[in-house]
């Protein structure tokens, strides 16, 4: 799960991290109100979207006046950001972030992820702040210093400070950075965070130091733990394709193709989409319906892919295990029957019952092209749809 | 000979009194010598009831002192799944093979912690399980597809492993072991160290390795492959056309910072001499092939 950079900001202060002065705000008088409670004479405007590349897209402003500040909420308030993260249609802006303007002296990078390799938590720190880890990764490697945290004791303040000086951050401000990280550090273990970012952690020209930005993602397994945590989704950010699946227990990713398809388990799905595009077509979703779907789950897929206009045909793959290919067959028929088939339907079926099953498709009236392997399948619905 | 389980294996279900355990329990009893191989359950303040003619125990320690279990499979609910794991390891069962999904990664980053040290075996989370076809079946897969061979299997996916199961046996190529190590980014036994197993036992004659998107055991185990495998290896990387920063079903299936990508994996493989097909139909086609040579 994700959540704003200001829940973030609200959640990395109640560790002890200093964040500047600011509130969320979702309409222009809230934030000149908010700019005003502020004073001071210079204010960001921010604009509150999942992804990142904000600035670069125009979603970030600087204001040095309460005027400034008015006219940026009103031109980002409502805006459709384009960002690399938010693909060419970019997120409409429905929030905003009205903080008070520090003055910058040093940009600088702190995250925590899990290291799959190690299977430890490890702290990254990098002088090379304001650009994206995964760029400085690439081009200057030397400038991430790493930790790997042992789950039984945390981030020790030895670390964490050693850390703040190998990113240059002067002497004088190491205990308080130390306090930072260990904040930040404490934040992602107690929240179940899968991703924590301060980027830029900025030195002030005062010699203060705060997280001018944050970022963090929830581990969705362990959000059952978090109700708190739960309230900070917000739907507006999430595909309503896939909200609408996972009221269902399904699992679905909208892709850009033109071929629906439905599939049991994570692997096969994906290797559905691969085979598809390997006979010429392109997938239009990504549908894991998991070990034991039910009609009603069929049902609801075959409804949720049917509102894609750029659908020409689905592929059904089914490999019985538990589940029962005649089940399947059976909630295939009763969806067909409800939603009216507007394209053509080719179907899968193997394993479990699956003589069973594909009798039941023969028999049941519909129109079904019905296929023996992947690659007949796959073979077949790139036809269907005519690619 | 086979790998990680076989006929003597003395197995304890984790979880066997819930609806889950129950009907999996079940299943497995009905394959081959499952009924003489699954000895005991656990389930915490059940213990003196029987499931599906199985003798239920408080605790894993207590399974193992009546029963002398080594292999423990484990249904336990998310919540308390990791706590089970831990409970296995204590108890110093030598197997433990986790189906659950869905367990939060900072639990399963403190049980691997507490692993440090430990001679146990970890399998999952969030897989089918291992089954040594023929002999015993320790998990959800269907046991009917499988037949008694020589061709190792080992795959983060459960529906796509029965895929190439499928396409194996009906080649008439059978299988030593088929191993499910999951689809969660922190867990057991990973490709590089069943490949190794493989490697070793002289009743496999060469491996189909399921792969997917998300972090670098398929790289890892290629950089083992290509200095020390002495079988043929056919290889299928799923996600060629899985969006980056998106979770693919599986909590480890996902390209984060542009890294894990199929591309990427294909290209260690085939660096390393094994047989890549993009096409997930032609898997045991691909190994017939490789045999025949």
């Amino acid at each position: 799960m994700k959540i704003h950079e200001y829940q973030a900001k609200d959640v990395l202060r109640q560790y002890g991290v200093a964040v500047p002065k600011g509130r969320v705000c979702f309409s222009v008088d809230e934030a000149v109100a908010v700019a005003e409670e502020l004073g001071g004479s210079q204010w960001v405007v921010k604009a509150q979207i999942h992804a990142g590349g904000r600035g670069k897209g125009g979603g970030v402003k600087l204001a040095d006046s309460i005027a400034e500040v008015h006219s940026h909420a009103g031109a980002i308030l409502g805006m459709t950001l384009v960002t690399h993260q938010t693909g060419p249609d970019g997120t409409e802006v429905k929030r905003l972030l009205v903080e008070e303007g520090v003055p910058i002296k040093d940009e600088l990078y702190v995250g925590i992820v899990v290291d799959r390799a190690s299977q430890k938590v490890v702290f990254m720190a990098s002088s090379e702040g304001g650009t994206e880890i995964e760029t400085v990764a690439a081009t200057t490697p030397e400038k991430i210093h790493k930790v790997m945290i042992d789950p039984g004791i945390g981030l020790t303040m030895d670390d964490a400070q050693s850390l703040a000086g190998a990113i240059g951050i002067p002497d004088m401000l190491h205990a308080e950075s130390g306090n930072i990280f260990q904040g930040l550090y404490q934040a992602f273990w107690d929240k179940d965070a899968s991703l924590a970012e301060i980027n830029p952690l900025i030195v002030t020209k005062d010699s203060r130091i705060m997280a001018l930005d944050a970022k963090i993602n929830f581990d969705d397994n362990a959000m059952y733990r978090h109700p708190d945590l739960q309230e900070l989704r917000d739907l507006d950010e999430e595909n309503e394709d896939e909200i609408e699946a996972s009221k269902f227990g399904l699992n679905y990713i909208s892709l850009d193709g033109t071929i629906g398809c439905l599939v049991n388990g994570a692997g096969l799905a994906m290797a559905t989409m691969d085979i598809i595009k390997l006979y010429g077509a392109s997938p239009a979703n990504f549908l894991d319906v998991g070990g034991g779907a039910t009609a009603e789950q069929v049902t609801e897929a075959f409804k949720i892919m049917l509102k894609n206009e750029n659908l020409k045909a689905i592929l059904v793959n089914i490999f019985g295990g538990i589940m029962r290919c005649d089940v399947i067959a059976e909630g295939l028929v009763n969806a067909a029957k409800e939603v009216s088939l507007s394209v053509p339907l080719v179907v899968r079926l193997e394993g479990t019952n699956v003589d069973e099953g594909r009798a039941i498709l023969a028999h049941s009236g519909i129109e079904v092209i019905s296929a023996t392997t992947m690659a007949d399948a796959a073979e077949k619905v790139a036809a269907a749809a005519g690619v | 000979m086979s790998i990680l389980i076989n006929k003597d294996s003395r197995v304890v279900t984790q979880g066997i009194t819930g609806k889950t355990g129950m009907f999996h329990t079940h299943h497995s009893i009905a394959y081959a010598n499952g009924k003489s191989c699954y000895v005991a359950g656990v389930t915490p303040k059940k213990g003196g009831q029987e499931v599906e003619g199985v003798p239920v125990y408080n605790t894993v320690a207590e399974a193992k002192q009546a029963t002398g279990c080594n292999v423990a499979v484990n249904y336990v609910p998310p919540p308390f799944a990791a706590a089970a794991i831990d409970e296995a390891v204590d108890a110093e069962i030598e197997v433990v093979i986790c189906i659950t999904e869905g367990i939060p990664v900072k639990d399963m980053i403190r049980t691997r912690d507490r692993m440090l040290g430990s001679n146990t075996i970890l399998i999952g989370p969030n897989c089918p399980g291992v089954i040594t076809p023929e002999e015993l079946k320790i998990g959800i897969m269907p046991g009917y597809i499988h037949q008694k061979g020589r061709i190792g299997v080992v795959s983060r996916s459960g529906t796509l492993t029965y895929e190439v199961v499928d396409q194996l046996s009906k080649l008439g190529m059978g299988q030593s072991t088929c191993v499910g190590i999951g689809g969660d980014p922190v867990n057991g036994l990973k490709h590089i160290d069943v490949m190794k197993m493989f490697n070793d036992d002289p009743e496999t004659d060469g491996v189909v390795m399921c792969g997917e998107i998300g972090g670098t055991d398929e790289e890892a185990c290629a950089e083992w492959i290509a200095d020390n495998m002495t079988k043929p290896v056919v290889g299928f990387i799923a996600g060629v056309t899985a969006p980056p920063g998106k979770r693919m079903g599986h909590a480890g299936a996902i390209i984060a910072g542009g890294k894990g990508t199929a591309d990427e994996k294909i290209a260690a493989l085939e660096a390393a001499g094994v047989s890549v097909t993009r096409n997930p139909s032609d898997m045991g086609k691909l190994m017939l092939e490789m045999l025949s040579h």
